[in-house]
């Protein structure tokens, strides 16, 4: 059955691993150690695979045909929901963990919470995106804290990184008629309802790693209505090349 | 006699892991049911990880399987809910991946997969596949990979 609500519901949190997972691989070979390099694989891999179940679901939901694969090649940036912190580059590998940090404390307070959904196929991908999550995010609020707190010069690009990445963070918790609608119905998760539980994780994190948010920072939004930063483009422009120069190719 | 759903069941659980071909889908406790769905025979696969390779591989061998055991209409389907956990892993399945020098998953202390010995330490929490994390025993000095408890 046809349902737009959770179709767009459904495509925000998939586009949202779906960009994230994508700007991880693009660490795949580059990593600062071996295991760095596999942990990022690793995480990136998990996030693709919660963006296959959700945009499936979601091309579902939609009822026009359109599977995975057409929802994550054959739309353009003004299509794409995600939020604007997963879209932004990687910078450094300390610029990358914050970012990482920041979406690993919202999607840990987010999936337990959706794994009790009214909707049994939202319900299902968010239980196993749970224990991903909680995985996840032991380790990138590790390397917060080890840059944060290691040397002068990890510590200031972790702190640059910050500074850079904070404004994004609001838009985490901001909510239209989408995600609305959907919390009174038992749907979805409101997003507003996580900001102390999200504050709650990072703030004793960054205290431990003595970095602090910036002061005064207003939010950068736009992403969930489609209305980007100039680096998605560039980053579709890759993650989309081959679909685009050949139509329906397959290996 | 043992019946249809039954028989299918047997050739889904032996279908081997890629990733690690000791393992059976029986062994890792991912056949969640099959059953006979109005003449159609339904089997229905849980995924380790959201985006663990080997879950389109075993699920492609088990259609494998089926078609080659006479099922030749079986659907092979995935669900979700309720999320894997390791604790579906049989006792089986934990003896063969410390023999294939892999330690299993386990609540409580770890121990070398090697020499059994207790003084180990933890490398990386990420390994070579996402279901498995990097030790190292202090005791042979060997590295081993632990199949991370979910």
């Amino acid at each position: 059955m046809a349902d737009a609500l959770t179709a767009a519901y459904a495509l925000r949190l998939g586009d949202d691993a779906l960009i994230l997972s994508h700007r991880l691989s693009e660490w795949v070979g580059h990593g600062p150690e071996l295991e760095e390099d596999i942990a990022l694989a690793n995480t990136s891999l998990d996030l693709l695979g919660q963006a296959r179940l959700l945009l499936a679901c979601a091309g579902e939901r939609e009822g026009k045909g359109r599977d995975e694969d057409a929802l994550a090649y054959g739309r353009d940036v003004l299509d794409f929901s995600n939020l604007l912190l997963v879209e932004q580059p990687n910078g450094d590998f300390a610029q990358t963990m914050v970012r990482q940090f920041l979406f690993d404390a919202y999607a840990v307070e987010l999936w337990p919470r959706l794994s009790a959904s009214r909707d049994e196929a939202l319900a299902g991908v968010a239980g196993k995106a749970a224990k991903e999550a909680a995985y996840h995010v032991e380790q990138s609020a590790a390397w917060v804290v080890r840059m944060g707190d290691g040397t002068e010069e990890s510590h200031a690009r972790a702190q640059s990184g910050l500074n850079l990445l904070w404004p994004y963070a609001g838009e985490i918790f901001e909510a239209d008629e989408v995600e609305a609608a959907l919390a009174e119905k038992g749907i979805a998760v409101a997003p507003s309802a996580l900001r102390e539980h999200w504050q709650a994780r990072v703030e004793p994190v960054l205290e431990e790693a003595g970095l602090a948010p910036p002061e005064g920072a207003g939010v950068r939004k736009g992403g969930r209505q489609g209305r980007h930063s100039e680096h998605l483009g560039h980053l579709l422009a890759e993650f989309q090349f081959m679909q685009r120069a050949y139509p329906g190719a397959e290996w | 006699m043992v019946n249809r759903a039954e028989k299918a069941r047997r050739l889904a659980e032996a279908v081997l892991d890629p990733e690690i071909p000791v393992l059976t889908a029986g062994d890792l406790g991912i056949v969640r049911e099959v059953e006979e769905d109005g003449g159609r025979l339904v089997v229905r696969l849980t995924p380790t990880y959201s985006g663990c390779p080997a879950s389109e591989a075993i699920r492609r061998d088990v259609e494998a399987a089926l078609t080659a055991g006479g099922f030749v209409d079986a659907v092979v389907e995935t669900c979700l809910a309720p999320a894997w956990t390791t604790d579906w892993m049989s006792e089986d399945g934990k003896a063969k991946l410390a023999a294939y020098g892999i330690a299993p998953p386990a609540r409580g202390p770890v121990s070398c997969p090697h020499c059994g010995g207790a003084a180990v330490e933890e490398l990386s929490r990420f390994g070579s596949t996402p279901c498995k994390a990097l030790w190292r025993c202090l005791g042979c000095r060997e590295p081993f990979e632990r199949f991370k408890c979910l």
